[in-house]
Order: C-alpha cells, then sequence, then structure tokens
C-alpha cells in the first residue's frame, strides 16, 4: 500500500515536470503557427530554423564562449584551489574563499548588474568607442568569474583529501616543486578538475541572466536568441530550437549515465560470484 | 626556509586572488559608488531614499518567494526521500530524470509552462475551458515551483541516502514512534541537504524576472523585474541602490542560515 502511494506520488511530481517540455517538443512538429491546437505533423519549423543563420552563429558563440571560459575558470581554479590549501594564515584563506563564494551566493542579477557597470566604466576610463570591441572579452571574463567558484569547489575537497605526503615524497625524491604538482598531484586530482570542468562548461552554455546584462550586439548566446525569439508573435521556430536543445541534453545525460550503469552492473555481477 | 616555501606555493593562487579583486570586489564596489551618487556622480542619498517606493514590490517579491521554497520544501522532502529509499538502479534513472528538466534552459522551462497554461493555451483548447491562470500570483509561485524543484530535490536526496537504512527501527527499539523518528532523527539528520536546497530555490526565486514576466502576464512587477527596468532604461543608479539592498538581504538571510547549520550539525554529530 505504501509502495503504491510513493510510485503514485512519483509519477504525479514527474508528470507535472515533464507534460510541459512534452508539448512544447510536440508542437514543434504543428504545421501552423498555433501553439494550443495541434493540426498536422510538418517539419516545417525545423526548415525554417535552419535556413535562419542567426541561430547558427549563435550556437557557434555559446560553444566557443562555452570552451574559453571553462578552460580559463579550470586553470585558475585549479592552481586557486592549490594555492588556498598551502594557506597559512586562517583569515586570509577565509577572505579568499568567501570571496571566491561571492558570485555563487549572489543573485545572478546582481552579478549581471555589476558587471554591466564595471564595463561601463571600462569602456569610459580607457576611451573605447565601441562596446562591441571588448565584447567578446566582457563575455568570456563575466563567464569565467561565475564558473570559478564551482571550480574551486570540486577541486578544493580533493587536494584536502589528498593531504600533502605524496608531494612531499616527490619532492624528496628529487622532484621540483613544480615537477611534483604536475606529475604526481594533478593525476590524483584530476577527477576533481574535469568535474569542475564539465561544471564550468554547463553553467557557461546555460546561463541567461549575466549574459543578458552583459553582452554586445554583435555576440549573441543561444538563450539570448531564446529569449528574444520568446518576444515575438510567431513562436514555433523557438519550440523547434529548444526540442533540438532538450534532445542534445538527454543524449549527453544518457551517455554520461550509460557509462556509470556499466560500472554499477559490472560491479554487481562481481558481487554475485563471489556470493 | 619553510616559510619560503609556504610563500612560494600559496603564489598558485595569486593569478585568482588579482581576479577575485579586480572582476568580483570592484564590480560590486561600482555598484556601491552608483547606489550613493546621482547620474552627474556628485554624493547623494536620494536613491537610498527613494527605495520607499519599492517596499510593497520587496514585500510581494518575498511573499512569493518564501511560499515557493516552503511548496518546494514540502512537495521535494518527500520525493527526495521516496527516490533515497527506491533500488539503486531505479534511482540512477529517478535523478536522470530530475537532471534534464535542470538542465534544460529556464527560458524554456517556463516559457513552456506560459504555452500550457496561457488563456488561449494548450490547456484551455482541450478542455474547452478558459481558465484565468497566467497574471495570477498563483501562476508566478507555480513557476517558481516547477523550474527550481529539482534544487531542492537533488542536495536534500544526496543527505538523505547517506542515512542509515536501520535508523528507523533503531528509533523505534528506542521508543520513537513514527512522528518522532521523524522530526528527532531523520529531519534533523538531513537538515543540511535541507539548508542547501532552501537556499538554492529561494535566491533564485526571489531575484527571477523572467517567471514573473512570462506568468505574471506584466500585471505585476517583482523586485528582479524592476532592477532590470532600471537598467534598460538607464536609470543605473536607482538600479544600483536596490540591487545593493535586495543583496545585502540575501547575505544576511545565507549567512543567518548557514550559522543555525553549523551549530545545529555540531550537535548531533560530534
Amino acid at each position: 500500500m505504501k509502495k503504491y502511494a510513493s510510485r503514485i506520488y512519483l509519477c504525479i511530481i514527474f508528470a507535472i515536470l515533464y507534460i510541459p517540455i512534452l508539448t512544447l517538443i510536440l508542437f514543434s512538429f504543428n504545421d501552423s503557427e498555433s501553439t494550443a491546437s495541434f493540426t498536422g505533423f510538418s517539419l516545417e519549423w525545423y526548415r525554417k530554423l535552419f535556413s535562419d543563420e542567426a541561430a547558427f552563429v549563435a550556437l557557434r558563440n555559446t560553444l566557443i564562449l562555452a570552451v574559453c571560459s571553462s578552460a580559463l575558470s579550470t586553470v585558475i581554479g585549479t592552481a586557486a584551489a592549490e594555492g588556498i590549501y598551502r594557506m597559512r594564515r586562517k583569515w586570509f584563506k577565509t577572505l579568499v574563499t568567501s570571496v571566491t563564494d561571492v558570485p555563487m551566493m549572489n543573485p545572478d542579477i546582481v552579478t549581471g548588474v555589476s558587471f554591466m557597470l564595471f564595463f561601463a566604466a571600462v569602456v569610459g576610463i580607457f576611451k573605447i568607442s565601441d562596446y562591441d570591441d571588448i565584447g567578446f572579452f566582457a563575455m568570456l571574463i563575466a563567464h569565467t568569474t561565475f564558473c570559478l567558484p564551482y571550480v574551486i569547489l570540486n577541486v578544493l575537497p580533493r587536494i584536502n583529501e589528498l593531504g600533502n605526503s605524496l608531494t612531499e615524497a616527490a619532492l624528496d625524491l628529487g622532484c621540483t616543486p613544480v615537477q611534483a604538482f604536475f606529475k604526481v598531484k594533478l593525476p590524483n586530482i584530476m577527477p576533481g578538475v574535469i568535474s569542475g570542468a564539465v561544471m564550468a562548461f554547463t553553467l557557461s552554455l546555460d546561463d541567461f541572466v549575466i549574459s543578458y546584462f552583459v553582452s554586445p550586439s554583435n555576440f549573441q548566446t543561444l538563450p539570448l536568441l531564446i529569449y528574444s525569439m520568446t518576444k515575438k508573435t510567431v513562436k514555433p521556430d523557438m519550440y523547434a530550437l529548444s526540442t533540438l536543445i532538450i534532445v542534445t541534453v538527454f543524449t549527453l545525460l544518457i551517455l554520461s549515465n550509460v557509462k556509470s550503469f556499466k560500472k554499477a552492473d559490472k560491479k554487481a555481477r562481481k558481487g554475485g560470484k563471489k556470493v | 626556509m619553510k616559510n619560503k616555501k609556504s610563500f612560494m606555493s600559496s603564489i598558485a593562487a595569486a593569478p585568482h586572488i588579482f581576479w577575485a579583486i579586480l572582476f568580483i570586489v570592484l564590480p560590486l564596489l561600482i555598484v556601491i559608488v552608483y547606489a550613493f551618487t546621482d547620474p552627474e556622480g556628485a554624493f547623494t542619498l536620494e536613491n537610498v531614499t527613494s527605495l520607499k517606493d519599492y517596499v510593497s514590490i520587496f514585500g510581494l517579491s518575498i511573499e512569493l518567494s518564501v511560499i515557493a521554497t516552503f511548496i518546494c520544501l514540502l512537495v521535494g522532502y518527500p520525493l527526495a526521500y521516496i527516490i533515497a529509499r527506491s533500488k539503486p538502479q531505479h534511482q540512477k534513472i529517478f535523478i536522470m530524470l530530475l537532471m534534464l528538466p535542470m538542465w534544460t534552459n529556464l527560458l524554456i522551462r517556463t516559457y513552456s509552462l506560459m504555452a500550457l497554461l496561457d488563456d488561449g493555451g494548450f490547456i484551455n483548447t482541450v478542455l474547452g475551458t478558459s481558465f484565468h491562470i497566467v497574471g495570477t500570483k498563483g501562476a508566478v509561485i507555480f513557476g517558481m515551483v516547477y523550474d527550481f524543484l529539482p534544487y531542492m530535490v537533488l542536495p536534500i536526496y544526496t543527505c538523505v541516502s547517506k542515512i542509515d537504512k536501520h535508523m528507523w527501527e533503531v528509533a523505534s527499539d528506542l521508543g520513537c514512534n513514527t512522528v518522532t523518528t521523524l522530526t528527532k532523527v531523520i529531519l534533523p539528520l538531513s537538515l543540511s541537504g535541507i539548508i542547501s536546497g532552501v537556499t538554492m530555490v529561494f535566491v533564485p526565486s526571489i531575484s527571477t524576472f523572467y517567471i514573473s514576466q512570462k506568468l505574471g502576464g506584466g500585471t505585476f512587477e517583482l523586485i528582479g523585474d524592476t532592477i532590470e527596468r532600471q537598467f534598460v532604461t538607464g536609470a543605473y543608479n536607482v538600479g544600483a541602490a536596490i540591487s545593493l539592498v535586495m543583496m545585502i538581504l540575501i547575505l544576511i538571510s545565507l549567512g543567518v542560515m548557514n550559522y543555525f547549520t553549523e551549530e545545529n550539525e555540531g550537535g548531533i554529530i560530534p
């Protein structure tokens, strides 16, 4: 009885979570402009989307930005985690980690607004005639900044867990500190570095609010494109774009899980054999 | 010698410290400067005193986001608990089903919900009814719950799945009934998950402007909408003052919550 009640509860919640997304996918295949009554199946909106250059430019921009900002934040963040681990003065350590966490704690809109004012000041001070000229770098700086705390959050626990003995052993055996870090420590904390990088990448892909306040007119990302599309009266092309994004996310999620499913399966089988 | 070594290796953090000062601290300082100056750059308290016009908007934002957070907790806790108690291979699937909406862009989720609930939307068309949902407070709260529920469930799930399965038996052996087991054992043990869930729902809810734009149907304004409008129309100084107040409010409430969890954790787990 109790089991059935919890099953029903799960079904209801997941139904509520998925019905809006599924209707959106359904109407991306509608053959009329309506998003309320389904008149027939067609791929018209996908054809429209693929003939629209803006979508491809936005996709390219989003990917370039996500790759650059996640790479930059992973390098700076991993080095920072190592440095924070080494810090002797406790107050300084606390200060650095709290300032780092600010973009994570602050609402996105405040971070976005603060960057908007900051870059306005930069434009004023350096007498830059056109904001578009520094627009990409502004976006890169903004994205790297809000990704940094997540990288450190993923790497620092690994470094703490690993401790110092391996590095010291490497130093005793004749490594320079730099060699000890790259040859001994980095391979050991790699899982944390990778999950930090993946998290930074997805956060950058997904960000709308901060980009909304920072983006120049010549650098549109996918979330910004979707935002401008929802302001139009005819929207099924936005439905088509959203459907493609959802399918991509779904595929990536399944792929990343199949790996761990297989691992779990192997483990379970091994355990079974032992018994 | 040893001090020198320690200094040398903490230099690894130098780029980050430089970055944080330039791109975290400095922009926030500029927000503060804007909040206390007029468009000509002269010092003024006018922006801060003009905030009294926005008290009702602040109140409404707090009201809606608190209700949404509470509903998320009420709906999300049992969900997290059920998932954590199901078979391991099912757990994976359920968590994946939660992650998919979370990874789908917020704009898409909010928009799809609006298209469903709108006056001429899918539900009203299919049922032939004329429910007026979009444009009400309820719709905005529902939108917040819909968008942020996974953020509540995942941290609680992580926390609950670590609690020993035999805790219920142990508690009942020691004289607890179902209710006291829940309130005295299970809930306190999952408190850290609850706190991070509440934070992850409350902060984006109180600062949202997209959800209220779409599901509020333009009938009322939340604090995020006000900030967005000020900046789009070029009233940077007032916008900065409002942002500053919102930031302070949120940082204080986060600080208070962290203070309580740390104390409680110390009490339960030695």
